[in-house]
């Protein structure tokens, strides 16, 4: 059974703004039976402001999708076309407080027919680029065909880089089969398309043993640089600040609480708290601060205080 | 729910029966001994195991005792029989199986076939589930080292003619494995009239408990085991031997065998009428399978123009459990191979929902389900873009993408 969110269920249990709204001025059709997922969206539009003043749905799928599709004509009532445009799946899944990585699509599919709505009262075509394959990454949602057209488009050759790339085998890392799979085809399409060299090409065998890069923990302090107590904790805060962005854009953040001698102790907050990467992250923090200190610190996370 | 839940799903894993329980537990903590010890402690595992083995032998049908091996269920037996066969066939190196086996024969068969250890025949079915017999006589060649086919299929019961398939299969010279998971305990079966040469079974579709199963070797025929180590199953699966699993499916065995014509008769009785009910209910819905050849506790109807997690949420929350070809309710994005492998459209394939009964329900189960399904269809199908437009759904439905 899925874990869906008491929004989800209440969503598919008790969708609002299903059924078809008479003279709709614009419609998006999107899905097909054949691919288990379907929805049209009606959209009533005041021409004057440009607002969609009303939204019904009719959807053919499962719980989730249902529950996108009520959630979605929710989402855009009241707002301006211009305004409507701007939403993404994102938003979509985030209203209903998350979907399972498996069923991320329903809201691609949501965003989607809005697109195609628009279009339509707009009186232009709205062309789908969409396309999407079985999920193989469960940790970051990552599908097969954004792994296909990431190597591709990439000429990727390893793991590794599908990883970088699209995080893909980042975390639990117990895909490396699937992952391998997609290698070994999409490799072995290009090089029968003249796009690869063939000794390059990617073929599933001896895998090398992960090797853990080793920490960067210095046990020497540069002589050069003789920091005092205050100007150590300024170039920690300096280097946090630094960081928090990129962790930010995971939904994450860190915060600085105190420095004790080499004991850094910080607050892992919004994403990062339970994520099972959060010991990588810290890790992570740690080796930044290393460098940029250049005296051995260790990092240590401390739960939220109320 | 107030009311008591209906559980229909018992294809999917049953209750194990509260006599099987009993059965199991002195053997946690009284009667704790390796049954491979010389002490007492062990003897008296070793002779409730031997009495276990017995009373699952009988059941099957088995000429000998120690044509059973136990494993650790339905998948490890079914891999230690085609692995098996591989290793001891010579220079055969194909393996013939269906397009509607479990994946516990079908992935394995791939990776076979992607690694270069096999060569593999995947035979067809019709539009109701039947093996393509032609297909089958002529994928068997002196290369064909060993034929997989299931006894009964797991999502639409349809039963699969074995006895015969098995001696085509000796007239090639390949050993015959039948995965008889779901027919086990559901219909009469009787290995030593048959030439089936090994089949696998699990522990928990027949009221027994979960992690054992039992792999049937045909006395005389060659195995390999898959797991090496000990002396234990005269050294065909290494591993201490899990007693008290053993000896409740032992117990579970002689259930089945006592309630073995409750399930061709009460069970059937029971199926047929809550099928017949929903099919007069609801229209646009339909029976998937060979009807004139299946299991007795098992069917499956597509309701067209809906999808199958969608009606398992609503059918969840009035308390009534069954399950679903539907590719939303297992992460895929194709609804269930053997649907499309019967060429059902995919129209109906989404929403095919799997009824499965066992001795432990009775008639007012089948009294909620005639109940509450017709609601539930009826709104999904209110729901849906395609219903109304069912005549003509295609030209009028015109998505961006097909």
């Amino acid at each position: 059974m899925w874990e869906y969110s008491e929004k989800v269920k209440d969503y598919f249990f008790n969708p609002k703004n299903s059924g078809i709204l008479e003279d709709a001025d614009g419609v998006g059709d999107v899905g097909a039976i054949s691919c288990g997922d379907a929805l049209r969206l009606m959209i009533k539009v005041d021409a004057p402001s440009q607002t969609i003043t009303d939204a019904r749905f009719q959807t053919f799928g499962c719980g989730s999708a249902i529950a996108s599709s009520s959630a979605l004509t929710e989402l855009i009532i009241g707002k301006t076309i211009d305004e409507a445009m701007g939403l993404t799946n994102q938003d979509i899944a985030d209203f209903l407080g998350g979907l399972p990585p498996e069923k991320m699509h329903c809201s691609v599919m949501g965003q989607e027919a809005l697109q195609a709505a628009i279009a339509n009262y707009r009186g232009e075509a709205w062309v789908d680029d969409h396309e999407e394959g079985a999920l193989i990454c469960k940790c970051f949602g990552v599908d097969e065909g954004m792994i296909e057209r990431t190597v591709r488009t990439n000429g990727l050759t390893s793991i590794e880089e599908i990883t970088n790339y699209t995080k893909a085998g980042g975390g639990c890392s117990t895909c490396a089969e699937g992952i391998e799979g997609v290698l070994e085809r999409v490799n072995a399409a290009m090089v029968a398309e003249g796009l690869l060299a063939a000794d390059r090409a990617f073929h599933a065998g001896v895998v090398p043993l992960p090797v853990k890069a080793r920490k960067v923990v210095r046990t020497e302090a540069p002589a050069a640089r003789a920091l005092s107590n205050l100007q150590k904790i300024r170039l920690i805060e300096e280097t946090i600040a630094q960081i928090r962005p990129s962790l930010q854009r995971d939904g994450g953040d860190c915060e600085l609480i105190d420095v004790e001698g080499n004991r850094v102790l910080v607050r892992l907050t919004g994403a990062c708290v339970g994520c099972h990467l959060s010991g990588a992250t810290i890790e992570g923090v740690q080796a930044r601060l290393v460098e940029a200190v250049g005296v051995p610190l260790l990092v240590v996370p401390v739960s939220a205080m109320h | 729910m107030s009311a008591q839940p209906v559980y229909l799903d018992n294809n999917a894993t049953t209750r194990t029966d509260p006599a099987v329980v009993t059965a199991m537990l002195p053997f946690f903590t009284e009667q704790f001994g390796n049954a491979s010890s010389m002490h007492a402690f062990g003897a008296e595992v070793g002779g409730a195991i031997t009495h276990a083995r017995r009373a699952l032998a009988d059941l099957l049908g088995a000429a000998f005792d120690h044509e059973i091996v136990y494993t650790g269920g339905g998948t490890e037996a079914d891999s230690t029989a085609i692995l098996s066969a591989l290793e001891t066939q010579g220079q055969r190196n194909e393996v013939i199986t269906s397009a509607v086996e479990h994946p516990a024969v079908l992935s394995l068969v791939a990776h076979l076939e992607k690694t270069g250890r096999a060569r593999v025949h995947i035979i067809p079915v019709d539009a109701r589930g039947r093996l393509d017999m032609e297909a089958y006589a002529k994928a068997l060649s002196e290369r064909t080292a060993i034929v997989s086919i299931m006894w009964a299929n797991n999502e639409t019961g349809t039963l699969f003619p074995v006895e015969r398939l098995a001696e085509m299969a000796h007239g090639a010279g390949a050993l015959f494995h039948t995965d008889a998971v779901q027919a086990v305990g559901k219909i009469p079966i009787d290995l030593k009239s048959t030439a089936i040469d090994m089949l696998s079974l699990s522990g928990h579709k027949l009221h027994g408990p979960k992690g054992i199963g039992a792999l049937y070797v045909r006395k005389g025929v060659r195995l390999r085991p898959l797991i090496r180590g000990g002396h234990q199953e005269r050294g065909r699966r290494a591993g201490t031997e899990n007693a008290p699993a053993i000896i409740g499916l032992g117990k579970a065995a002689e259930l089945a065998a006592a309630h073995m014509a409750e399930e061709q008769t009460r069970v059937k009785a029971l199926r047929d009428r809550l099928e017949a009910g929903l099919l007069a209910a609801i229209g646009n819905s339909f029976v998937t399978g060979d009807v004139e050849s299946r299991l007795p506790n098992t069917c499956n109807i597509a309701f067209e123009y809906i999808e199958g997690e969608a009606i398992l949420l609503l059918m969840n929350r009035e308390g009534i459990a069954a399950s679903s070809g539907s590719a939303c309710t297992s992460g895929s994005l194709e609804p269930s191979h053997v649907l499309r492998a019967m060429n059902v459209p995919y129209t109906a394939a989404h929403g095919a929902i799997r009824f499965s009964f066992s001795r432990e329900n009775g008639p007012e189960d089948v009294a909620r389900v005639l109940e509450a399904m017709p609601p539930i269809i009826a709104r999904l199908r209110e729901m849906s873009p395609f219903w109304r437009e069912r005549d003509q759904h295609t030209a009028a439905f015109n998505p961006t993408y097909a």
